[in-house]
């Protein structure tokens, strides 16, 4: 039961628009990607392109901008099927913690080159 | 002015089955299942980041594990859950801003969409392989 006027308190809007800004970063990231990754692979010039500092730069804004649009769009699934109250603030606790230490995951990666 | 709060008898289940699911229905559905998809598929990706920034030695293992069909075909299948999901993430960026929101061009998107994304697939699908 919807008891309030949902009008006027921004419900949502800054997810919205962080949803929207994280994916143009990581289309943006993807177009980056597709011009600047070695042909032929090879190992010598795969860690050459992730030791270089503007793509660490680039990487670590993918990773925030995966972390941020993944946590919304994870929380409107477990927000619109699981009803269950604790359940679904468990998984979300669980989907956050998961999703920040990948991304520290990410970034030890990186900056182990 | 509508009263907001009133409370309604409304019906509390509604039979969906014998409608049919338009194709724009079609891609936002798949554009959500792909976002889980590529949420669980996060992990093996920053596995193999791992192994293949490693060493020259896990580069290699990384590129051994790559070539598995079974691995093949999954990364065909994250490569479909990441194209549909950023065609169809495009399509949306394009109706947030009020382009072609009109039935006939929202139904000719999600039909781009869909062959887009299968498309581009299909052509890296047979180079990988």
């Amino acid at each position: 039961m919807v008891n309030r006027i949902i009008v006027g308190a921004h419900y949502g809007l800054k997810d919205w628009l962080a949803q929207r800004i994280t994916a143009l970063l990581m289309i943006g990231y993807t177009v980056i990607f597709l011009v600047v990754w070695p042909r032929p692979m090879s190992y010598a010039g795969w860690k050459a392109l992730f030791a270089q500092g503007w793509m660490r730069f680039a990487t670590f804004l993918l990773v925030a901008s995966v972390l941020i649009h993944a946590w919304i769009g994870m929380r409107n699934v477990w927000m619109d099927y699981v009803k269950h109250t604790g359940l679904r603030l468990a998984l979300e606790v669980a989907t956050i913690l998961w999703l920040v230490g990948c991304a520290g995951w990410a970034m030890q990666i990186l900056w182990r080159i | 002015m509508p009263d907001l709060t009133a409370k309604k008898k409304r019906p509390l289940w509604y039979n969906l089955s014998p409608l049919n699911l338009p194709l724009p229905g079609l891609v936002s559905i798949l554009h959500r299942v792909s976002g889980v998809v590529l949420f669980l598929g996060l992990i093996a990706f920053l596995y193999l980041l791992d192994l293949s920034l490693a060493s020259e030695s896990g580069y290699a293992q990384a590129a051994g594990l790559l070539r598995a069909p079974i691995a093949k075909l999954l990364v065909i299948a994250s490569i479909w859950a990441l194209l549909h999901h950023m065609c169809a993430g495009i399509r949306h960026l394009f109706l947030d801003v009020d382009i072609g929101t009109s039935l006939h061009t929202a139904r000719r998107s999600a039909f781009a969409v869909f062959i887009a994304s299968l498309a581009l697939t299909a052509s890296i699908a047979v180079r990988i392989w």
